[in-house]
Formats: structure tokens, C-alpha cells, sequence
């Protein structure tokens, strides 16, 4: 199956692409269900004076202090009710929408020869065409996720894929099968995979589908590790010169740094203050405590001294509470978004890398085409001229008659007649550097990582320039491109 | 007699008066070893009841006092009336601080404390039936130079010393009043709770600060974030400025709940006051007790000097047998002398069992005044407390909602500050 930008999808109905909203934004919808929920608030003041009648400001008369009025005054106190409007999930604005439905859940021990480990129940139901059946249930660990991650990212580089959980626990210091860090960890699991089902273009990705459906998922480990090493090969061969980017990605970059920055501030802050607030408790605890004490050796003051002691200790509970709200809800949150930052620098990482190996490759050219003033183009095609046509990008279809629809390479995958570079498949070898290229720059407009499908027709005439332009002796770049192509494709 | 209760005289009686230490200054002045030194004066206003009901408004008489001479004016209460529970002046010196707060006299938060303090003091003397018809309250109230010389005259320092000395004094009594030994009980649970509940109160206080403060560093980084932002900038500033405002706030709450100490903080002395009437009634009866015992021996001596019959062991009696009976002159002139201390020892006792029986009255009615004021006074602080906490918290809620009515932005962002 492959993806492409014209397929309009089926879960978006017939909106064009460009006023879908991505899940991961605000949009309107959530405006209007804030502006929907009522919150009640009922403001009374108590006046209690030495003498005056004390009343509330409905009118109603409140007996001067006696022990029965304390109870009733408290009573008559209401507090604002408050709506657990804003914590909900972001994803219900599209759930008229969606047709893809994605859970995680059920985690179970398992215990091998081998080794321990604990597996999540994956439950789908979807309408989709692509799947065969409505609903499937699998079961699936960590590693699984993690090799769906990374078929994602392989596949569609230039799409910012959801962080997972960490991967490695110290063994001391967390126990990996406490309730508590598993718990953790299935939530946000869950939200990794609803993430990639609501995205637009990466829950149509056949790697999806199979861990979605596959009874047993055939993970060819082996080809997994070696992709990881011939990346970092990559990185450390790749020996090029940082290359200034463009101005986007410089700002792009820059935010990230500053975003990243900010977001380890407020994490450690909001560690500080739970600290402080743990101690703080403690405190509170024992404060409360010595009223109930007191309490205990008077008569007449009993009650109101007893009943600030249970308030006392109603705070206490819903401090706990806030606390660990605070340390279950807001600090994963804060956590994702830096692992997402991260998974945003590898793009940028990657995009950068494509730059420079691509105007290494210019420069290189013209030093050939300068040194070497023979037309190449009367000689005999070579064995390289596939690998010439390969590295010819043209930004608009190519007539019929252009030499690169002559020969049909092995594994190039393009599809004659229907325009360059556009119908390749992903996985195709140096095209992918070329797509990563232009959906790369097109990305730069859009903050957050935010992933509008980019309307991949359009490439800045830079590029296009140099992309027009002949290249000229490439056999040098050869074979690292040979690599490049083995290591990438799948 | 220690009592010494001048007549109530009807225009003299500080009760008919309104009362109040308006302000507060400071002076420079020498004190008695001659060093220069600052001090602050209060200003205490009086004006006639009567003068107020009848819709005239008089300039209200004024004089300036300071602390010290509060403290003597309740020296002299304490040693003149023994069997009233007096009510207790505003600290000395700051204690129960939380960190922030200045454990500075000179500080203009304390002096301020301590200006109502003093007024709360004179508030409760001049309302109380029996200490508002003292003659040196009402000099105190109206005079102001010559006043310390009319106290001093009363001869009160004497008796202050011995007052001391037996407060701290350990004897042992035999038949005390149940009710007092149960009242000093209480007192002692009494200042136990309210000094245990004071100390919490601080530690809670300074825990709280911590809390504030490390949620005003949110108000900066958030300010930061809010300039590399589009959409969520508008948000996150406005979140920084209620992170800044709510740190802030703390002070004025923990100032709030300074008042609520200081009620504490009155009934913490307040118990040493009344354990102060028990201790004087252990006093009196040991006094009487001890005058009783040393009575019967006189008069067992009497009678073993007049019979010849020796009923217990005695020197007398030994020295007798060893060196031969006491001449009969020598007999007469003992016995005689026997007589008349029996006589003075009889009209001690009538006396201490008076000054017993009259303390144990007074007291007792008063003890069940002091009981019944403090059953009101703590409950009205323990709601206003509990009522001052509901507003706060409501001040606090109340600046919230303009965060989540912003403009539309990320979810992210609602999540995140929604934990607040």
C-alpha cells in the first residue's frame, strides 16, 4: 500500500487535507466545550461578628455562634463545583471522525527460560478497507512497540512519530514489574499508539497494520540491529561539513533548543514544589492532629475544635491527591513533549545530513565538470547510468521522451509517466533522501511538529535549481550510495 | 489582708469609660542605668459612656503609656486580686515565629499587633465586675505623670516578690478543693495545647511559604516560554503573571493568620493566669493547714506542760527526765507564754480559714466567668479561622478561571495548567 497525498482518506471524509486538524492541535472544538460546561459557583459570604446577626448574602439568618449554628454555617458555605472540564482527551474532537479505534490495555506477566516479561492486550476495531477483519485483539510487549516505532520512523522519516516510554529502567533503582511503573508505562503506550491512529498519514503505514493484526509479529530482528548500526555509520562516515541551514530550519532548531530548555525548567520546578508540598503535609498532618488532642480535654469547645481537626485533615487528603495528580498527569506530560523535542532533532539531524550530502555531491560535481571538459553524454551508457538517472530530480513530470523513464532499475520502483520523484515509494533508496528533502523544507513552516501532509508539488526554486541542473560525475559517491540504498531499504 | 479592694465609686469606674490605644510611637529617652534608648509609646484614649449615649462627642482624653508600664499596671493586679483570672498583656518578645516574620520589637507589624493587644488588655479589665472598680486602673486610665509613684505607694512590690517565690514554691497540701486541683489540670492541659498548636501552626506556616515561593519560579519560565511562542503565548504569559501574583499572596495570608494566633496566643496566657489562682488556693490552704497544725501543737504542748502527762516524745519531756523537773515559776511563765500564742495561733486560724474560704469563692465564681469567656472567644476564632481559609482559597480559585477562558491554544497547555 502506499501513501500518497492526492488519496483522500477515509476517515477524514471529503475535508481536503489542508483544513483537516491534526490531533495533536488545539482547533475550535475545544473552545466550544469549555464555553459548554457550566460551572457552578455559588459565592456566599458568612459575616460573623462579636454581637451582629450574622446572614448570608441571600438574606437567610444564621443564628449567633451556638453549637448547632457551627455545623450549619460550615454547610451553608459552598464552594465552587469544579468541572473536570479541561482534563479530557483532546482526541474526542475527532471522534466523529475517526474510524480507526486503538487500545492498550490488560497487562500480564510472562515468565520464559529465558527471561520475564510483561504483555499488553492491543485491541482494534475499525471500518477501514485496509484491514481485513473489524476487530482484532493481540497481544504485544515493549519490544514490539519499539519495533513499530521504528518502522515508522524508517518509513516515513520526515514524519514526527510519537515518543514512547522509556525503554531502559535501572534495574535498582525502578522495579519494571511494579504495579505503578506499569501502569505508567501502558498509558503511555496507549497514547503512543492512539497517536499514530489519528495521524493522517501514519495510521495508513502497512507496518501499523500488521502489528495491529499480525498474530505473531514477524520482527526480523536481525535487519532491525543492522538498520540501527548502518545509521550510525552514517553519522560517524558521513564526515561532512556542518552546512549553515536555511533560515526556517535555524529557527526551527532554535526553538526546539529553547522549548526543550523551558520544559526541563518546568520539570524540575514541579519537582522542587512536590517536594515541598510532601513536606508541607507532613506538617499539616501533625498540625491537625493537635486539635483533635485538644479536643479531647474541653467540653463546650469540643465540636469546633474536633471540626477544624477533620478539615484539617480533608486538606490533607486532597493534597495527596493534588500531588499525585501532579506527578501522574502533569510530569509524564512534560516528559513526552521532551522526548518528542528529541525525535524533532533527529529530523532536523536527518534533513541537515541530506543538505550536506547533497551539496557535497554539487560541489564534487562541479569540480568534475570543470576538471573534465568532455561530454559524457556521447559515451556508451555505463553501469552507472542507473545511478545517474537516480540522482536526476526533476520537480515536475518528465516527458516521455526523458532518458530516466528509458531503463526500469531493479528496485527503483518508479512508475513511468506519472511524474518524478512524487510516486516513489518511500523505502526507494536515494529518492528517499530527495523526498526527505522536500517534505523536510515543507515542514519547516509548521511549529510543534505539527504535521500538516505537505503539498509536496511545491519546492523552493532553490532547490529546484540546483535540482534541474545536470549533475555531472557521480560515480564517486557511488558507493556510499549503494550502501545508503541497502541500509535504508527495508 | 491582701485584699484591698477600694469601694467602687460610680463615676470613678472604668467600666462607664470607652476605651481604646489608638496609636503607637516612638521615643527616645534615658532609662534607668541612663543609656539611651528608642522605645514606642501607645496612646490610650478614654472618653465617658455616658457622654457617647447622650449623642455628645467630646474630645476623648489621651496619654501616652508604654509596655512597661502596662506590665506594672498587671503586677499590681495579679498581687491585689489573687482570686480573679487577670487577663494577660500581648508578648514580651515575638515568639512562635514563622522565618519570614520579624521576631523584631521595633518591627511595625508587631508594634501594630501589639497596639491592639493592649487595647484587647484594658478592653477586658475595664469589663470585668471586679477589676474595673480598681482605683489605679482608673489613675492609670486618666493620669499620666504621678501615676507609677500612686502604685508604688501601695506597697504592691512586697507582696508581688512573695507571690513569686510561692508560685514556684513546692509544699504539699493536704486537703485541697478537688474543683481547683481539676481547674489546674485543665490549665496546664490548656497551655500544653495551645503552645503545642502554636509551634504546628508555625511549621505548617513556613512549609506553606516554601510551597508559594518555589511556584513563583513558574512565573518566570513561563514569561520566558510565552516569547518563543504564537498561539500559546498569550496563554503562558498570563499563566506567569498568576504565578507571580500567587506566590505573593502568601504573605498576606500567613499575615491573616497571625491574628488567629495571637487569639491563641491570649488563651496560652490566659492559662498561666488561671493556674496562678489554683497555685493561690493550694497557698492559702496550705498556710492554713500549717497554721492549724501548728495550733494543735501548741496546745498539746499546753497540755502536756499543765498535766504532767507526756503523750508524745519530746525534748522537754526527755530533758526532764534526765536532768529533773523545771522549777514551778518556770512552768507558769510557759504556760502563760503557751496561752497567748494558742490565743494569737486561733486568730490565725480564724483568719486563713477566712482568707481560704473567701479566696476559694471568689475564685471559683470567677474561674466559671473565665470558663464561660473562653468557650466563646475560641469558638468565634476557630470559625473566623476556618472562614478566613474559605476565603482565601476562593481568592486564589477566583484568579484561575481567567487562564482557562483564554483563547484557544494547544491541549497541552490546558493539561498542564489545569493541575494547578
Amino acid at each position: 500500500m502506499s501513501v500518497t497525498a492526492q488519496r483522500c482518506m477515509a476517515s477524514s471524509g471529503q475535508k481536503p487535507i489542508a483544513e483537516i486538524l491534526h490531533p495533536l492541535s488545539g482547533g475550535g472544538d475545544e473552545q466550544q466545550q469549555q464555553q459548554q460546561q457550566q460551572q457552578l459557583s455559588v459565592t456566599v459570604s458568612v459575616v460573623v461578628g462579636g454581637d451582629k446577626e450574622a446572614s448570608l448574602t441571600n438574606g437567610a439568618p444564621v443564628e449567633t455562634p451556638s453549637p448547632a449554628s457551627t455545623s450549619s454555617l460550615f454547610n451553608r458555605l459552598q464552594l465552587d463545583d469544579d468541572p473536570e472540564a479541561d482534563v479530557r482527551d483532546p482526541y474526542t474532537e475527532t471522534a466523529e471522525t475517526r474510524d480507526l479505534f486503538v487500545t492498550v490495555d490488560d497487562p500480564k506477566k510472562h515468565v520464559s527460560t529465558m527471561e520475564t516479561y510483561i504483555t499488553y492486550r492491543v485491541s482494534t476495531k475499525t471500518s477501514r478497507v485496509e484491514f481485513d477483519l473489524p476487530e482484532y485483539c493481540v497481544r504485544r510487549r515493549y519490544q514490539d512497540f519499539d519495533w513499530l516505532r521504528m518502522k515508522l520512523e524508517d518509513s516515513q522519516p520526515t514524519h514526527l512519530i510519537p515518543p514512547l516510554p522509556e525503554k531502559f529502567v535501572m534495574k535498582g533503582v525502578v522495579d519494571r514489574f511494579s504495579e505503578e511503573f506499569v501502569e505508567t508505562r501502558m498509558k503511555a503506550l496507549d497514547k503512543f499508539l492512539k497517536r499514530v491512529a489519528d495521524h493522517p498519514v501514519l495510521s495508513f503505514n502497512p507496518h501499523l497494520n500488521a502489528f495491529l493484526t499480525a498474530k505473531d509479529l514477524n520482527k526480523r530482528q536481525g535487519l532491525a540491529l543492522l538498520t540501527k548500526v548502518g545509521e550510525s555509520v552514517k553519522h560517524v562516515a558521513g564526515g561532512y561539513k556542518l552546512r549553515p541551514r536555511p533560515a526556517e530550519f535555524c529557527a526551527m532548531g532554535e526553538y526546539l533548543d529553547t522549548f526543550n530548555q523551558k520544559l526541563g525548567t518546568i520539570d524540575r520546578i514541579a519537582q522542587r514544589i512536590l517536594k515541598e508540598q510532601s513536606e508541607y503535609l507532613t506538617e499539616l498532618r501533625e498540625y491537625g492532629t493537635v486539635y483533635s488532642s485538644w479536643a479531647a480535654s474541653e467540653e463546650e469547645l469540643r465540636r469546633p475544635l474536633e471540626g477544624v481537626g477533620g478539615c484539617v485533615a480533608t486538606c490533607c487528603g486532597a493534597l495527596d491527591d493534588l500531588g499525585d495528580g501532579m506527578s501522574q498527569d502533569f510530569l509524564p506530560v512534560l516528559r513526552e513533549y521532551v522526548l518528542y523535542v528529541e525525535s524533532m532533532k533527529n529530523v532536523l539531524r536527518k534533513r541537515d545530513q541530506s543538505q550536506a550530502e547533497y551539496e557535497g555531491r554539487l560541489e564534487a560535481a562541479i569540480l568534475r565538470k570543470q576538471e573534465d571538459r568532455t561530454p559524457h553524454l556521447l559515451d556508451p551508457p555505463t553501469p552507472l547510468a542507473p545511478l545517474r538517472r537516480r540522482t536526476m530530480l526533476p520537480e515536475r513530470p518528465c516527458s516521455r521522451s526523458c532518458l530516466c523513464f528509458s531503463v526500469d532499475a531493479g528496485g527503483g520502483g518508479e512508475m513511468p509517466g506519472q511524474g518524478g520523484v512524487f510516486q516513489r515509494r518511500p523505502e526507494g533508496g536515494l529518492g528517499a533522501l530527495a523526498e526527505q528533502q522536500e517534505t523536510g523544507l515543507q515542514t519547516a513552516s509548521h511549529r510543534h511538529g505539527r504535521q500538516e501532509h505537505p503539498p509536496l508539488r511545491k519546492v523552493p526554486s532553490s532547490v529546484g535549481v540546483a535540482l534541474n541542473r545536470p549533475p555531472g560525475q557521480t560515480g564517486r559517491g557511488q558507493n556510499a550510495r549503494d550502501e545508503l540504498k541497502h541500509l535504508i531499504a527495508a | 489582708m491582701l485584699c484591698d479592694v477600694t469601694a467602687p465609686v460610680a463615676d470613678e469606674a472604668s467600666a462607664l469609660m470607652e476605651i481604646c490605644v489608638a496609636e503607637a510611637e516612638k521615643r527616645n529617652g534615658r532609662n534607668t542605668v541612663n543609656m539611651q534608648e528608642t522605645f514606642t509609646v501607645y496612646l490610650v484614649e478614654t472618653r465617658p459612656m455616658d457622654a457617647v449615649a447622650e449623642g455628645r462627642n467630646p474630645a476623648p482624653d489621651s496619654l501616652w503609656r508604654r509596655y512597661s508600664e502596662f506590665e506594672l499596671l498587671r503586677n499590681y493586679l495579679l498581687v491585689t486580686y489573687p482570686y480573679i483570672v487577670v487577663p494577660p498583656l500581648p508578648e514580651k518578645r515575638a515568639e512562635f515565629v514563622w522565618h519570614k516574620l520579624s521576631a523584631d520589637n521595633m518591627d511595625p507589624d508587631f508594634v501594630e499587633r501589639r497596639r491592639i493587644g493592649l487595647e484587647n488588655f484594658l478592653l477586658r479589665v475595664a469589663s470585668h465586675p471586679v477589676l474595673s472598680n480598681d482605683k489605679i486602673l482608673h489613675h492609670f486610665l486618666t493620669e499620666e505623670h504621678g501615676w507609677k509613684e500612686v502604685v508604688y505607694e501601695t506597697g504592691f512590690q512586697a507582696k508581688a516578690d512573695s507571690r513569686l517565690r510561692a508560685l514556684s514554691a513546692t509544699f504539699r497540701v493536704r486537703n485541697p478543693d478537688k474543683r481547683f486541683m481539676e481547674m489546674k489540670h485543665y490549665s496546664d492541659e490548656l497551655q500544653s495545647h495551645t503552645s503545642q498548636l502554636l509551634r504546628a501552626r508555625v511549621r505548617v506556616a513556613d512549609r506553606l511559604y516554601g510551597v508559594y515561593k518555589v511556584h513563583g519560579n513558574y512565573g518566570r519560565v513561563f514569561s520566558e516560554w510565552s516569547a518563543v511562542e504564537k498561539e500559546m503565548g498569550d496563554g503562558l504569559q498570563s499563566a506567569g503573571h498568576h504565578m507571580d501574583a500567587f506566590a505573593a499572596s502568601i504573605d498576606d495570608i500567613l499575615e491573616e493568620e497571625e491574628h488567629y494566633a495571637d487569639q491563641l496566643k491570649e488563651y496560652l496566657f490566659y492559662a498561666e493566669a488561671l493556674r496562678a489562682v489554683c497555685r493561690k488556693h493550694e497557698l492559702t490552704q496550705f498556710e492554713l493547714e500549717m497554721a492549724s497544725q501548728d495550733l494543735v501543737s501548741k496546745k498539746q504542748q499546753h497540755e502536756e506542760i499543765a498535766t504532767g502527762i507526756v503523750r508524745t516524745f519530746s525534748f522537754k519531756g526527755m530533758t526532764n527526765k534526765l536532768f529533773g523537773q523545771e522549777a514551778p515559776e518556770q512552768r507558769e511563765a510557759r504556760l502563760k507564754l503557751l496561752e497567748e500564742l494558742i490565743a494569737e495561733g486561733e486568730e490565725t486560724v480564724k483568719e486563713k480559714t477566712v482568707e481560704c474560704e473567701e479566696h476559694v469563692d471568689r475564685a471559683w465564681v470567677d474561674m466559671q466567668r473565665f470558663k464561660e469567656q473562653k468557650d466563646k472567644d475560641l469558638r468565634e476564632a476557630l470559625i473566623n479561622y476556618a472562614v478566613m481559609q474559605i476565603s482565601m482559597c476562593k481568592k486564589v480559585r477566583s484568579s484561575r478561571p481567567a487562564l482557562r477562558r483564554g483563547p484557544s491554544d494547544s491541549s497541552g497547555r490546558v493539561i498542564i495548567l489545569s493541575s494547578f
